[in-house]
């Protein structure tokens, strides 16, 4: 059984809780005093139906304000695969949420209802999907019952919303019509949409092919922590630990260690207690070098011509999250791979608006919820990939040095 | 195991690496961690994913221990267990002494399992702890399901729902000012399933009170207690012996168990997969006094 990660956007108006209400209770992840929970509640508060926003809305702040705040973390599986949600919410906090919510994710969920069809929030969630190089997006057209299920409302949202993702990257894009409520196309197919072919969702999001995403030809292993354990039986033991973000290493692979640019042999790759013929993504080994190399912390193996760029100067898109607007000069503090430096902005190219695609010159400023193209000058050299070719090597996170919190985050051009 | 002919990982690995990314990275990056360990499942699969992060060198954190008084003598033994294996250091923390030294009131009314808060922070703050490992997971309770992995926590210990910070990638943020210090939770997108597949995949040794025994059970509140002179019966209770298991393990007052059969691991994982209650609400009581009573909690630096 393998994993994937599907961040869902929209509001509690498109349906979505009502939608990954029914997945989790039709995979079971449901248990009977979650949901006996929500209905005591829904009736304290006078609804006629079953509230399944209640059982995402996990804060007491939010219950009481009837809003989601957060992303959220769900669970459910079937005998074929484990999901993991991120479900983030539609209104406030809209931009900095989905970011963070599609940073991890496989596949980008975007609910539409076909009474309203397209709106300003749904080419939103797409353009933020693609701007995280989500590889799969999935364009739910919900609330089918309420338009007889018809086929020429589902096939005019979906030429629409295909000419729009055009414009993007999409490299894998699904239309399905559904009901959440009463079920059409959700689990299986449905009896009262004859004229659509394609599978239900969760058939769709139990078949995506998510193994051929990732990249496993250029090796990029960050050194995350060094284990020398100078124990008698282990007295000469060095390993250096980290999670592959790319490449596949074997033992007796020529290899490059940046920034230094020695080169040295695997002599092996310890998983355990045991070692392994290979390391891939996204697994966490100890790589072991056949010569006796300085290597720490922030370091970077690669293979011996295939190296990422080694830069002060960093080219990004970054989303802005905090109320403060990031202004030219302002001093940061930037976490990239296993590297922390310090940046300085240098400029702010563009910002681009999200429901255009315009790009704005005119701006010295990212404000709060606000994405543009930034120039950083950095304290070291760091060793990035373009992100649209490495998620992992080709983002990082900007922090406020007075307050310590995340204020950014920056994909890498 | 990693299958090597399609360089897939299996959910399983693919958690497990995470996990122990993470656990590299707090090794990394704070001066003081701690592995917070109640001899429960969670904290049990916490300790083999460090001891795998860092083999074949010893654990380089020490493990925190409170002792709520009430434990169950069968935790206490496994946690003996593990360390002694591990040779990892343990620091026990006790409400019995926090209560003696004044650092928590015991009125009588509030719980040990509330009692705790104070005890650990005291601890935290004792040992100068700058990051404290925890098994929580988010799909335990929906005030855990927005939680972070490196969860941040001020001088007073408290958690601030509202105000997390953006967690993006895998890439953590583990600033902090003086007198602060993180929670992080390296189980957080693992499931109940997933902890007993684990346990179960890697043969690790868990308290017997998880499987099957027959024990001396009263019920009150719906819960089936364990009889013991922690837990005097009040009027109208009986205590009778029945064949239970403990899906959970905390203070052995509140704690309940369920009537099962279960005795091996494969028994455990089937049972798990057709229950219909989660296993907080089924055998905790310290969770069920209000619907925010985990947020309550956690706001006031509980695990």
């Amino acid at each position: 059984m393998d994993l994937l990660r599907f961040a869902t956007a929209g509001s509690v108006d498109d349906g979505k809780s009502t939608l990954i209400g029914r997945l989790l209770l039709d995979s079971k992840a449901i248990f009977e005093d979650q949901l006996e929970a929500v209905e005591a509640t829904s009736r304290t508060k006078g609804y006629d139906y079953t509230d399944l926003a209640l059982l995402t809305d996990g804060l007491r702040s939010e219950r009481e304000q009837g809003i989601t705040i957060d992303v959220a973390y769900r669970y459910f599986a079937t005998p074929r695969r484990k999901f993991i949600i991120a479900d983030t919410p539609g209104h406030v906090q809209y931009t900095r949420n989905m970011v963070t919510g599609a940073s991890t994710a496989d596949l980008g969920l975007v609910l539409v209802d076909a009474r309203q069809g397209l709106t300003e929030q749904s080419r939103r969630h797409a353009v933020i999907l693609s701007l995280l190089r989500v590889p799969h997006l999935v364009l739910a057209v919900n609330k089918m019952d309420l338009v007889d299920y018809d086929e020429g409302v589902f096939e005019a949202i979906r030429s629409e919303f295909a000419a729009f993702t055009q414009r993007l990257n999409v490299p894998d894009l699904a239309v399905i019509p559904i009901s959440a409520l009463q079920g059409d196309n959700v689990v299986t197919r449905s009896e009262h949409m004859p004229w659509y072919e394609g599978s239900s969702l969760l058939h769709h999001l139990e078949n995506v092919h998510i193994a051929s995403d990732r990249d496993l030809r250029d090796v990029r292993f960050p050194v995350q922590y060094v284990v020398r354990p100078k124990s008698d039986e282990h007295h000469d033991y060095r390993g250096y630990a980290g999670q592959v973000a790319s490449g596949v290493m074997r033992p007796g692979d020529e290899v490059m260690v940046l920034p230094s640019g020695l080169t040295s042999r695997i002599a092996g790759i310890d998983l355990y207690d045991r070692e392994v013929e290979a390391a891939f993504p996204p697994m966490s080994v100890v790589v072991r070098l056949e010569d006796d190399l300085d290597v720490s912390r922030g370091d970077m193996i690669c293979r011996v011509r295939n190296a990422p760029q080694q830069s002060q100067d960093v080219d990004a898109m970054v989303c802005w999250m905090t109320r403060e607007p990031l202004r030219p000069r302002q001093k940061l503090a930037i976490k990239h791979t296993t590297r922390s430096a310090r940046a300085m902005v240098k400029d702010v190219q563009y910002r681009l608006d999200i429901n255009t695609l315009h790009r704005d010159g005119d701006t010295q400023e990212l404000g709060l919820n606000e994405i543009g193209r930034v120039r950083l000058r950095t304290t070291q050299q760091l060793l990035t990939d373009p992100y649209e070719h490495n998620r992992v090597t080709g983002s990082f996170i900007l922090i406020d040095e007075a307050t310590g919190s995340t204020v950014g985050a920056g994909i890498v051009n | 195991m990693p299958t090597h002919s399609d360089y897939r990982l299996s959910q399983l690995d693919e958690l497990e690496a995470e996990s122990i990314h993470i656990f590299r990275e707090v090794v990394a990056e704070f001066e003081k961690p701690v592995l917070m360990f109640s001899g429960g499942k969670d904290s049990i699969v916490m300790l083999r994913l460090a001891e795998k992060a860092f083999y074949p060198a010893r654990i380089p954190f020490p493990v925190l221990q409170v002792d709520t008084g009430y434990d169950f003598p069968e935790v206490l033994a496994c946690r003996d267990s593990w360390v002694d294996r591990l040779g990892v250091r343990l620091v026990v923390a006790s409400v019995e002494q926090a209560i003696a030294d004044g650092v928590v009131v015991d009125d009588g009314r509030t719980s040990r399992n509330r009692l705790q808060i104070g005890t650990l922070l005291a601890a935290i703050e004792e040992g100068g702890f700058t990051a404290a490992f925890g098994g929580g997971r988010r799909d335990e309770e929906k005030a855990r399901a927005k939680e972070r992995v490196y969860s941040h926590r001020d001088e007073f210990g408290q958690w601030d729902p509202k105000n997390q910070r953006p967690e993006l990638w895998s890439l953590y943020n583990g600033r902090l000012h003086e007198g602060e210090h993180m929670r992080i939770f390296p189980l957080s997108n693992w499931t109940e399933l997933d902890i007993w597949h684990y346990i179960a995949r890697e043969d690790v040794e868990i308290p017997s009170i998880y499987f099957s025994h027959r024990r001396r059970v009263f019920e009150r509140d719906g819960m089936l207690l364990t009889e013991s002179g922690f837990n005097p019966l009040r009027e109208g209770e009986t205590a009778a012996e029945r064949t239970v298991r403990f899906r959970t393990v905390g203070d052995l007052t509140l704690t309940g168990c369920v009537e099962s059969t279960a005795g091996t691991f494969q028994e455990i994982v089937d049972e798990i997969s057709v229950a219909r209650l989660t296993e907080r609400g089924a055998t905790r009581g310290d969770d069920r006094f209000s619907e925010a009573a985990m947020e309550d909690r956690k706001k006031e630096g509980y695990f």
